[in-house]
């Protein structure tokens, strides 16, 4: 079991209200995996500033002021971001250098988000607890995903939790286990994939990454991700414009959407969307087995 | 009633007042535990929930003659293993409504999500919008009525009991079926292993008009069509012997 929330804000005057938004839900399926969690967060001003690219960072034992120590001599201008277990960097270079400058500067550290619009934060901990490590509720932005882990098949550490950002500005979040997911990892690593943990979520993340690189849209990248994946799934998937949601055909892994004009969210258990503003007007609905379902900026 | 004397905002309950409990005050164990008050039907028959929230296991195990009204969308198992009492959903429901339920009446006036009604043994659960995958799984003897449409594997294993679809079905319709007798007024997108069309007797239609009588449900009855266990699957048969 894991809990997923996520919420895509339609309406400009609700941006500063996202973090808040988002602890509320993540809040509430706390109970749905109570030993970790993780959030994405799409155009909040203190991690990813308008003009800057930012890296999301694992730093180990590295302490903030060592990581901007060690980036300055690369990116003069980078910024340090502390967020509890993870660091967010950003700097007003494009993505792909201020990557490249992490991953040489500090080969030791694990990047888990890179882009111009996310940070992704994680942690090993109370969900609750977490979000104000990570200062969520003070997050502003346009669209967030988040979290809560009940681990099944690999180990409990940051570098094992959701969401899983494998390439700029995407981000996946999955309930359910996958069955044939060590049989697409090996096609995935032959053609030239590098993973970063034994989740077989990030197997799913590393296909759609892969299928979006080919050119395919979201909407594609999961039909064919429903196509080759056996297992259980509902999943939440973001990009720099899209919000997207998928279950298996037998869909017993649950999801519940509420869509208004002000916002479109997902959400594991109804209760997670009780507290949004103006949910009374929703439209509430469970996405159908093996139909995805999608929403551009 | 040790639940009410607690400083919270539920109203006094009385033979001739509704209780009213706002779940935004008092926790679902405390209005669970008192509808599980050994003389709630005497001392407060009638009960309103308000601000549910989504929250699971509402109204659970009820074991008397009471009436429960709540007013918006509820968790997973909401009335489940009921006996005797009528609870109406002024919303949705989650997982499990009346799951295991044995007599009683459960109402959902929206939507329910999967396994409504799921190994229920008695009692009527009426659903006026649609259920989702898996409605009346292995249901063992419950009379499900749904005003919408159902998901697939709706009646999966039934053992007992009556399931009456005014919408459409989704796939797998009665799949591995015993003798749970199923009725469908629109399509059903596939039937499951050893499930088959029946033909429509004259007793099946004085039930089905039974049946939508007491859901409220303004169907004709000879627009449906039957459905139920061709027994070819969980019979013996000798010819068989070698693929056991």
């Amino acid at each position: 079991m894991c809990g997923i929330v996520g919420l895509h804000l339609r309406e400009p005057s609700l941006y500063p209200r996202l973090g808040e938004l988002l602890t509320g839900m993540l809040c509430q399926v706390t109970e749905r995996g109570p030993d970790s969690a993780g959030v994405a967060v799409y155009g909040d001003p203190r991690w990813s500033p308008p003009g800057h690219a930012s890296v999301s960072l694992l730093p180990g034992t590295a302490t903030p002021d060592q990581v901007a120590t060690a980036l300055r001599e690369r990116v003069p201008d980078v910024a340090v971001v502390d967020a509890g277990q993870t660091l967010v960097v950003h700097a007003p270079v494009d993505v792909d250098t201020l990557v490249d400058a992490v991953r040489t500067a500090l080969p030791e550290l694990l990047v888990i988000g890179s882009g111009e619009e996310v940070a992704v934060l994680k942690g090993v901990g109370h969900p609750q607890l977490l979000a104000a490590e990570f200062g969520l509720a003070q997050a502003q932005g346009w669209q967030g995903v988040a979290h809560t882990r009940m681990a099944t098949e690999s180990a409990v550490t940051p570098a094992h939790c959701h969401p899983f950002s494998v390439g700029t500005d995407q981000c996946l979040v999955h309930n359910g286990s996958f069955a044939n997911h060590a049989t697409i990892r090996r096609e995935l690593a032959a053609g030239g994939a590098v993973f970063d943990s034994d989740n077989d979520s990030e197997v799913g993340a590393r296909f759609v990454a892969a299928q979006l690189a080919a050119g395919y849209d979201l909407e594609k990248s999961l039909k064919l991700l429903c196509e080759r994946f056996d297992g259980f799934y509902t999943l939440l998937v973001s990009t720099k414009d899209s919000f997207a949601i998928v279950r298996d055909a037998i869909a017993c892994k649950p999801a519940v959407v509420a869509e208004t004009p002000e916002w479109v969210a997902m959400a594991s258990e109804y209760r997670a969307l009780a507290g949004l503003p103006g949910v009374e007007r929703a439209r509430i609905f469970e996405p159908e087995p093996e139909e995805v379902y999608a929403w551009q900026r | 009633m040790a639940a009410l004397s607690t400083p919270l905002d539920v109203q006094e309950p009385s033979s001739t007042t509704e209780a009213v409990v706002d779940l935004s005050i008092a926790d679902v164990r405390q209005l669970n535990g008192a509808l599980h008050a050994p003389d709630v039907a005497e001392k407060a028959p009638s009960w309103r929930v308000t601000n549910p929230d989504g929250r699971h296991g509402i109204a659970v195990g009820l074991d008397a003659e009471v009436t429960v009204e709540i007013d918006g969308h509820v968790g997973y198992y909401c009335a489940g293993m009921n006996k005797s009492a009528t609870v109406t959903v002024h919303g949705n429901a989650g997982v499990g409504v009346a799951e295991n339920m044995m007599s009683g009446t459960v109402r959902v006036r929206g939507n329910a999500s999967q396994s409504a009604g799921a190994t229920a043994h008695g009692g009527l659960l009426v659903v006026e919008g649609s259920a989702a995958a898996r409605c009346g799984i292995s249901m063992k003897g419950v009379d499900i009525v749904v005003g919408g449409d159902v998901g697939h594997m709706s009646a999966f294993m039934g053992q007992a009991g009556r399931l009456v679809v005014c919408g459409d079905a989704g796939d797998a319709l009665g799949d591995s079926l015993y003798e749970a007798r199923i009725y469908v007024q629109g399509s059903v997108k596939s039937l499951g292993a050893d499930c088959v069309e029946k033909e429509m007797r004259g007793e099946h239609l004085a039930e089905l008009a039974e049946l939508l009588a007491a859901a409220g449900m303004a169907c004709d009855p000879a627009g449906f069509r039957r459905y139920g266990s061709a027994r070819q699957l969980y019979n013996f048969h000798v010819d068989n012997a070698s693929a056991y």
